[in-house]
């Protein structure tokens, strides 16, 4: 945590320490377990989980007459046999008017503000039912853990009869706006639970401390609870982000048209209408993929960290 | 380049508004004089919170209702529950979801487990674990063409291929349209597609187990698991005697989040089980075949309301069980 977040005030380093705990304590559980065959079963199945994606990878740069007619695997065997003209056919081919590469652009315009708008809306609230005495405080709390029971799939068909009703009809929610606010109606209470989990477990001496000294409660969010709270935030926006990036139900249902749908629903219709196409879904597929295994990738630690936070014992 | 700056602007302004309207509304909140200023700001916080959820409580209440409407929009009293409960097919639904909880839930936190307890202080611990964590970035449509390579009928499915290396005339399967397991045909037994479907799933979710019990793993003390050995434990025993119990809530957490994910597994369905064909559909799949394709709305919402039904009490544990692991810090 220290070498993400501005200096922290000794107290609450001490405190905040508790909930990372990752490599101080390294126990000698392996060696109690003993590190013998139990490696051979992990690179197994660490193997075995690799080669799917593997074989798609191989197959988006072969030739289209020998994805069809052949294994990926016997690329090995003739490993010059490379291309990049799926990738190049695939952002140029159309889907319901659209070239795939606007898509990508769409999955962009729905993810972005798809993370952030509830995260922010998210953390205000977080802060309320965690800092700001007010009536009710704690029933509110309960029913938001309450309503993490409410599958999305429940509220589908009603909210999609809310968005066309005459009152929403004046709000420029059309197409993909309708989507970011949906995304947020459906990621509120997993994202309010999970920051109250975080926030509320900063160490009250500092927060009554600021108080004291005449420090706003918007001055204590801004300065105090958001630059602590960066690890919990920046695991949630990119569990947020990646489930949004990769939606197809929620886009489907409240997007309208082919103009403001994302990658996924592309792909999807390629695979219905031009389901031998194996050229073009291999390369559309990996370019969907692209930028969660880079956000993955390079963003692991935080995700890792966050996951944590609000599900292991510290 | 036209549409990366229209993105970009389009998001930018979105977020903009969003800050622009929070911090007026708190400045009009600050104007006001005590008592009322402290209230209107604590409003301006929660405010958006609460308008959000609203739109998650009103649907769902709604939602209630239109499953005792019939196709018609009609009263129809507790009809559709008695469809479901009655017709063969939705047996067939509300067991494949049954075996789907129990099945994906189990393989993937025993996974998660094993991989977790090997792989502690093994060299190349990192790698191995982002290998395996790796499918969870990845979308149910990305991961329906990726496995479409492995059961395919065709000479680039893996699966098929690997049959033919066996001895004898090995004839192709069909792998996502074989509703049989074992030769068996019931309405309470998944059929093989059902099941080849469910690896695609603990492909993902086994990452996920992986990586959380990994890291509880790691904060069980060191002096614990020495006092076991020091009274003779053998590892096997101090690992299942001493470090499981130990991680007990953590595995709990796994487990419940597991479960709450593939009970409402949906877009893998509609990929690989073609929406649900030759027996593969599900609670949540059933939902909407039901409420848009069939245009039964009455129906898709009673799947919805009995989805609730079995999502809550298991929330209610995992938000229990955290709780619990936050208090007993």
């Amino acid at each position: 945590m220290t070498d993400i977040s501005a200096p922290l005030p000794h107290a609450v380093a001490g405190a905040t320490d508790k909930v990372k705990d990752e490599t101080p304590l390294m126990t000698k559980v392996a060696k109690a377990t003993g590190g013998g065959p139990g490696k051979y079963i992990v690179w197994l199945i660490a193997a075995l989980w690799t080669v799917p994606t593997m074989g798609l990878l191989i197959s988006s740069f072969r030739p289209e007459d020998d994805i069809k007619t052949s294994g990926w695997w016997t690329w090995f065997g003739e490993p010059a046999n490379v291309t990049l003209d799926n990738y190049s056919s695939v952002l140029s081919d159309k889907v319901g008017g659209q070239p795939f590469s606007s898509f990508f652009w769409n999955t962009v315009r729905i993810a972005v503000p798809g993370a952030i708008i509830p995260i922010a809306v998210a953390s205000f609230a977080a802060y309320a039912l965690s800092w700001m005495h007010f009536k009710g405080r704690d029933a509110l709390s309960v029913f938001i853990v309450a309503l993490m029971v409410v599958p999305l799939q429940m509220c589908l068909i009603p909210l999609l009869r809310l968005f066309s009703s005459d009152a929403f009809e004046k709000l420029p929610l059309e197409g993909i706006p309708s989507i970011w606010l949906a995304h947020a109606i459906f990621g509120m209470p997993i994202a309010i639970f999970l920051l109250k989990n975080f926030i509320g477990s900063l160490p009250s001496e500092v927060i009554e401390a600021a108080r004291v000294d005449g420090a706003s409660h918007m001055t204590i969010f801004l300065k105090i609870v958001m630059p602590l709270s960066v690890p919990a935030i920046a695991s949630l926006a990119i569990f947020q982000f990646l489930w949004v990036w990769n939606d197809l139900l929620v886009a489907k249902v409240f997007g309208g048209g082919a103009a403001n749908q994302p990658m996924t629903y592309a792909l999807v219709d390629m695979v219905g209408n031009k389901g031998n196409e194996w050229q073009l879904l291999t390369a559309g597929a990996f370019i969907t993929m692209i930028v969660p295994l880079i956000v993955f990738l390079s963003l692991q630690r935080f995700f890792v960290r966050g996951l944590l936070a609000g599900s292991v014992k510290g | 380049m036209g549409d990366i700056f229209s993105s970009l602007a389009l998001v930018v302004v979105g977020i903009a508004i969003f800050v622009a309207v929070l911090g007026a509304l708190y400045w009009l909140a600050s104007q006001l004089p005590e008592p009322w200023r402290e209230r209107a700001r604590t409003a301006v916080f929660i405010g958006p919170g609460i308008i959000l959820l609203l739109g998650l409580v009103i649907p769902a209440l709604l939602n209630f209702r239109f499953s005792f409407l019939d196709r018609d929009e009609e009263w129809y009293g507790f009809g559709n529950y008695r469809d479901i409960f009655t017709n063969d097919n939705n047996i067939k639904v509300l067991a494949n979801t049954l075996w789907w909880g129990i099945l994906v839930t189990g393989v993937s936190t025993v996974i998660g487990i094993t991989i977790a307890r090997f792989a502690d202080r093994m060299r190349g611990e990192p790698f191995a674990k982002a290998l395996i964590f790796l499918p969870t970035a990845i979308s149910m449509v990305g991961a329906g063409i990726i496995w479409n390579f492995v059961y395919s009928p065709k000479e680039y499915g893996l699966l098929n291929s690997m049959l033919r290396l066996l001895p004898g005339e090995q004839e192709t399967k069909f792998f996502l349209q074989d509703p049989k397991l074992f030769g068996i045909q019931s309405n309470y037994v998944p059929g093989l597609n059902t099941i080849l479907i469910m690896v695609v799933i603990i492909w993902i979710q086994a990452g996920f187990a992986t990586v959380v019990i990994s890291a509880a793993l790691k904060g069980v003390p060191d002096d614990l698991v020495e006092a076991a050995k020091i009274d003779g434990a053998t590892d096997r025993q101090a690992f299942y005697k001493v470090v499981l119990p130990y991680i007990k809530g953590t595995i709990i957490t796994v487990a419940t989040t597991v479960v709450i994910a593939v009970l409402k597994i949906f877009d893998i369905i509609q990929t690989m089980g073609k929406g649900g064909s030759f027996g593969t559909s599900t609670m949540a799949n059933e939902m909407y075949e039901q409420a848009f394709p069939q245009d039964n709305e009455g129906l898709g919402a009673a799947w919805a309301v009995l989805l609730f039904v079995a999502v809550a009490p298991i929330v209610f544990v995992n938000a229990r069980n955290q709780r619990a692991m936050r208090e007993g810090r």
